[in-house]
Parts: structure tokens; C-alpha cells; sequence
């Protein structure tokens, strides 16, 4: 059914998506913590620069990343500087672009998450003497799981479904910035028709089930404290 | 006095529509074309009192959408094989198809010092990377690749590859200096008959088939007045000049 270049592109997509996913859990995390908890000035600015590639069209994000990536962008003179060589058209050059792309996916939900948490069960583990990192591990954590899941479903799903972004950095190259969305559009592109039908399809189901995995989380959450309520 | 206004705007309207229609030209062109066709299309609304809307993108998407019932009166294709597709099918009418411009292909790099005249830089394989659109779907890169396999740099260059979906994509990929080298078209680094960015070296003719593109009147603008003059006068000398001077040849 899939064509061996089909199963290069759907392996690189899922390898993307899981460590942007990774990434994103690990500094998202911070960032929804203080901006659920902050009464800074800078509380609205820094929420609607994590919130900007939600509105932001591809091509701007996209143009901007090619030339801040390139030999005369600040980004490219520092990872020439440290060695790395210039990103765009590397797989470590998608994995930054989608981490900026996918951040308001992984932020908000966990954000959303803690903001309802209140202060009450940190007051409570205080008095119990927990320490600042038991708190979050042993209290908020448990708590706030179904914000957690939902963040790393939407990321996930979001890198996936990338594609402006990863056609003006990209440069088709195979097993390295050839995913699965620009797979398709060079079918597309090039009136196989057939093949492009295989792959969408293929886009539809897995969005489709992720969607009911994020929805399936969100009921299941509302039961369960339903029945934590109930008791 | 509602329905007063509501008549005079549909009066209005229809006493404007047909006029406004046979006057108008709606022309899908190939991207590669943009730049000599905004400076065409300049002089044919001077000359004429015709409108013309210009719409740009890759010929494989302007075939897909004419296809589809786009609404275009007049196609500029990058090649010759959509055009002529389009004439088997009937989508087009047959006998106005045309080569309006033949394509030349050029290695360009941002690096004013870089390429000098000759493909050296090309051959040292002294390069981060190189640009080429992509050969499945665009004739520049389809002849990109001819001229690598005739200069049998195919194998070693590959793994240099960075393709753009069109021309104009391969073109942003050098222009950011991201990738050192890459094989653009002639027209899109030309300005006034001369290359004035960067450094280039314009492939022999020997080393690829002529990238003959294609202009053809479709079934949508077979009446329309001013799409039959548009293509005349892609033919007239006033035009082929112009053509010339963003580095296309004619027949």
C-alpha cells in the first residue's frame, strides 16, 4: 500500500513529532507554571507571544526562520559560532521551527490545567512540608495529568500536521525534511493522484483517532472527578 | 425607498457586467514568468483598453485547478506538456498554442566571488549545499537535473541536494544564502539584460532541452475579446523584446 518512500516520510514525521513533543513537555511546562501563577506586568505580553503562531500565517513564521537560520540571521551566525553548521534543511532545524509552532498547543492546555488547580492542594502539601519540587511531583502532577495528556496529544498531532513551515525550511530531502504533509503535496503536485489519496487518508484516520484519544482524555477526567465529588 | 436603491443597484449591475466581462482577461501564469509578465502586462493595458488579473503559481497547480473549472481565460504554462494536456482533454482550443518564451537556466550564488563566469565552484564540490527545484514537478529543476547528469555530478552532488517545490522557492533558498549554490532561471536574477546580484554562470544550452514554455487559450475565454488580444500580442516585437530583456529566448 505505502511505497518505501512513503514509510521514510511517516517514520521522519512520527521521529519529529515525538521529539518536538519531548522537548516542547519540558520547557512548556515552566512557562504554563508562571503564567498560570504571575501577577507580572509581563503576564499578557509573554502569553500572546506563546499564543502568536497560533494566528501567525506559515509563510511568515517560515520566511522569518529561513532568514534568522540562515548565514546572516543572528540564529545562524550563533549555531555557526558554536559549530553546528547552519540549520535549515537539517532535521534539528525542523525540530526548532516546529517547537516554536506547536508551543501554544503543549502551553495552554497545561496552563488551563494549573490555573484550575487553584492554591488550596499547595497550601495543603506546604503544611505537610513537602519541598517545592515533591509539591509538583507528588501533588500537581497527579492533579493536572489530563492537562499534561492533552498538551502532549495536540503537540504531537500539531508537528504532525505541519506543513508551511517545513516546505520554505525544509528542502525535501529525504529521511531528513521530507514528511508526510509534503509527501503528499508532491503527489499532489505532480497529478499522482492515487498515491496522494493513500497517504491522506492515512492523515485523516490518525488525526481522527487522535482527536477522539484528546476527547476520550477530557471525559474521562470529568468522570473521574465526578466520582472523587461523588465520594 | 428600499427597494428603490435595491433596483438601482441591480440596474447598475447589469449595465456594467457584460461590459466589465468582454474586457477583462483572467491568465494563470507559471511563477518563473511573474516578474516579465507584470512588465507585459504594463504595456498591453496601455496599448489596449483591456483589464487583465494575473494569477501566479506552479503550472502542475494551475493545471489541476483549470481542471477543476477554474476560472482562467488564458494559461502560461512552464512547459509544453500541461498546455498540450489540457488541448487533448479540450479544455483548451486547439491551434492558439504557442512558445512564448524558452528558459534559460542559470547557477547563481548570493557570494558575489563564488562562481565567476564558470562552473568551477560547481566541480570542487566546495559547496554547503545545492539548490534545485524539484525535477518531478518543475521543468527548471527537471533541467537542473539533465545538467548534472551530463556533467556526470549527479551521484557526487546528492547528498548536497535541496529541492524547492518551484523555482521561485529554490530561488529564496539561495537568495538567504542557506544554500551556497543553486540552479535558478535566468529571469529571476536578471534585471534590464544584466545579472546585477551575486555571482552566476549560464549553462550551455548543450547541457539540457530547451525549457519551452507554452501560452494557450482556454475553452473559458474562447469569446473573450481581450484574451485573444493578449496573446497577440505576446507575439508582437514590442513584446519579444521585453521577453528578451528578462533573459528568455524566442523562437
Amino acid at each position: 500500500m505505502f511505497s518505501e518512500a512513503d514509510l521514510i516520510a511517516i517514520g521522519l514525521t512520527l521521529r519529529l513529532a515525538f521529539t518536538v513533543t519531548v522537548i516542547l513537555l519540558i520547557i512548556g511546562t515552566p512557562i504554563a507554571w508562571w503564567l498560570a501563577r504571575t501577577d507580572s506586568w509581563w503576564r499578557g505580553p509573554v502569553g500572546a507571544v506563546v499564543a502568536l503562531p497560533l494566528v501567525l500565517p506559515p509563510t511568515v513564521l517560515g520566511f522569518y526562520m529561513l532568514v534568522a537560520m540562515g548565514p546572516n540571521g543572528y540564529l545562524g551566525q550563533l549555531t555557526q559560532a558554536l559549530g553546528m553548521g547552519l540549520l535549515p534543511f537539517s532535521f534539528w532545524g525542523l525540530v526548532l521551527a516546529s517547537v516554536v509552532y506547536s508551543l501554544p498547543f503543549v502551553v495552554q492546555p497545561i496552563q488551563n490545567a494549573f490555573e484550575s488547580l487553584g492554591n488550596r492542594p499547595l497550601e495543603a502539601a506546604a503544611t505537610l512540608r513537602c519541598g517545592p519540587w515533591e509539591t509538583f511531583f507528588y501533588v500537581v502532577l497527579p492533579l493536572t495529568k489530563p492537562g499534561f495528556l492533552t498538551a502532549a496529544i495536540l503537540g504531537f498531532a500539531h508537528t504532525v500536521g505541519e506543513f508551511g513551515v517545513v516546505l520554505m525550511i525544509g528542502g525535501n530531502i529525504p529521511n531528513e525534511t521530507r514528511v508526510v504533509s509534503v509527501q503528499i503535496y508532491d503527489y499532489v503536485e505532480a497529478l499522482e493522484y492515487g498515491q496522494a489519496h493513500i497517504l491522506s487518508i492515512a492523515m485523516i484516520v490518525f488525526s481522527f483517532l487522535v482527536l477522539l484519544g484528546v476527547y476520550g482524555v477530557r471525559r474521562h477526567a470529568n468522570v473521574s472527578s465526578l466520582m472523587k465529588a461523588r465520594k | 425607498m428600499r427597494t428603490l436603491s435595491l433596483w438601482s443597484a441591480f440596474l447598475v449591475l447589469f449595465s456594467i457586467a457584460p461590459w466589465a466581462q468582454a474586457d477583462q482577461v483572467h491568465v494563470a501564469v507559471a511563477s518563473n514568468f511573474s516578474g516579465a509578465m507584470k512588465s507585459l502586462v504594463e504595456q498591453f493595458e496601455y496599448q489596449t483598453e483591456h483589464d487583465v488579473v494575473l494569477s501566479f503559481g506552479s503550472s502542475g497547480k494551475m493545471l489541476a485547478q483549470i481542471q477543476n473549472g477554474a476560472p482562467y481565460d488564458v494559461f502560461l504554462s512552464a512547459d509544453q506538456a500541461k498546455p498540450m494536456a489540457l488541448e487533448a482533454s479540450g479544455e483548451a482550443l486547439q491551434d492558439t498554442r504557442f512558445t512564448y518564451a524558452i528558459g534559460a537556466l542559470a547557477l547563481w550564488s548570493s557570494d558575489s566571488d563564488l562562481i565567476d563566469q564558470s562552473p568551477a565552484a560547481l566541480l570542487s564540490g566546495q559547496f554547503n549545499k545545492l539548490a534545485l527545484a524539484n525535477p518531478k514537478l518543475a521543468p527548471y529543476g527537471y533541467a537542473a537535473s539533465e545538467v548534472l547528469n551530463a556533467m556526470g555530478l549527479t551521484e557526487s552532488t546528492q547528498a548536497h541536494w535541496v529541492m524547492g517545490e518551484n523555482i521561485s522557492q529554490t530561488y529564496q533558498f539561495v537568495a538567504s544564502g542557506n544554500a551556497d549554490l543553486g540552479f535558478v532561471a535566468l529571469s529571476q536574477i536578471m534585471s534590464n539584460g544584466a545579472v546585477t546580484n551575486g555571482s552566476s554562470w549560464l549553462v550551455p544550452k548543450s547541457l539540457y532541452h530547451p525549457i519551452r514554455q507554452d501560452a494557450v487559450l482556454l475553452k473559458r475565454g474562447q469569446d473573450n475579446l481581450a484574451a485573444k488580444d493578449l496573446l497577440a500580442f505576446l507575439k508582437s516585437p514590442a513584446a519579444i523584446e521585453t521577453i528578451h530583456r528578462f533573459g528568455y529566448e524566442t523562437e
